[in-house]
């Protein structure tokens, strides 16, 4: 009995060492941890790799995939980085071999100018078609006050019939 | 005017049709390769077979060859091991192995018990030459002209139809006769 009152006093504190013992392992599967020397290099490398898409698992950028070639992309990075290559560089060497694909921020060239004019033409588009619905409203707005002397006898002859007689046969 | 921009929708929705319809049956996964047009990248890495022999890029030079890149982790090259076979003995092609990212044991096993269409098998277990070709999974095939320029990239399992529509045609542009 006097094991049972031990064990269930010290029960949190074993469940707690038996998860910190389990979650050991996790901590092993973390792979490829680079090191830099300053945080600004830490930085540029994140923003790298966060900008390159993996050829093979195409709509992942190199810093989410695992897959093997992601890899190879990252450790490139990584090893032109640490020897003084800058991003222009780094860009370059790895779209000369894997092509133009791999940039998730495209150049802007004569083959991506329409890609990059989108946003522009779709907001400028979007400006015109209410700027007309606006002006073309606003001049309907103008044009119904003002009513014609023979529209507003009609108009006065037909309000007369109405109140003038309460027979609905007529 | 007003009845002419009542034909808008109908004109933006042709436009856009015309615009898919033409990506409709276009594989995403194929890219073209950077490297088409320029020459092959250099490297020295052993003879899969001999790992006192180093292959250069000097292998390309002379004819108009295929290099293909395989593993014998990769169950297409599996699939595709029995073309190349055909290829290399009934057309006389020569082929360029590239065996990439593997074990030397394996792929000289493989290559025993299958049958070996390799006129020289160059060993690449780190995949820098691969890396260097823009190489993102196996197989993949390359056209290298008699200069040692790259004329195309096939990525996927080479067949007797990707050999009479593609490879076969481009072989002999270069200066083959097959």
């Amino acid at each position: 009995m006097a094991v049972f009152r031990l064990f269930s006093r010290c029960a949190p504190a074993c469940l707690a060492a038996l998860m910190i013992v389990l979650a050991l392992p996790t901590q092993a599967v973390v792979r490829d941890v680079y090191s830099f020397d300053t945080d600004e290099k830490q930085q540029r490398y994140q923003t790298m790799i966060a900008e390159l898409r993996c050829p093979k698992c195409q709509n992942q950028n190199i810093a989410d995939s695992n897959s093997p070639i992601s890899e190879d992309m990252r450790d490139e990075v990584y090893r032109m980085m640490t020897s003084g290559s800058s991003d222009v560089e780094i860009m370059d060497s790895l779209v000369g071999r894997f092509g133009e694909f791999i940039r998730y921020k495209p150049l802007v060239e004569k083959r991506t100018l329409l890609l990059w004019a989108t946003p522009a033409i779709s907001v400028l588009g979007g400006l015109l078609i209410v700027g007309g619905i606006v002006l073309r409203s606003r001049r309907n707005n103008q044009t119904d006050s003002e009513l014609s002397a023979e529209e507003r006898a009609r108009v006065e002859k037909i309000m007369d019939g109405h109140s003038g007689k309460s027979d609905p046969k007529a | 005017m007003k009845r002419v921009l009542l034909f808008l929708p109908l004109l933006v929705a042709l436009v856009l049709g015309v615009l898919l319809f033409s990506g409709i049956g276009k594989d995403p996964t194929k890219l073209d390769s950077a490297l088409v047009g320029k020459t092959m990248p250099e490297f020295a890495l052993e003879d899969l077979h001999r790992p006192e022999v180093q292959v250069s890029q000097q292998v390309f030079q002379g004819e108009p060859s295929l290099l293909n890149v395989w593993g014998t982790w990769c169950p297409s090259c599996r699939d595709e091991h029995a073309d190349l076979m055909w290829l290399a003995k009934n057309e006389g092609v020569p082929i360029v192995g590239l065996n990439y990212k593997d074990q030397r044991t394996e792929a000289k096993a493989w290559l025993e018990r299958l049958g070996d269409p390799y006129s020289t098998s160059v060993y690449d277990p780190k995949g820098s030459l691969g890396f260097d070709l823009g190489v993102y999974g196996a197989p993949e095939t390359f056209v290298i002209g008699a200069d040692g320029t790259v004329l195309h990239r096939h990525v996927g399992v080479v067949n007797k139809q990707v050999w009479e529509e593609t490879l076969r045609p481009l072989l002999n542009q270069a200066g083959g006769q097959y």
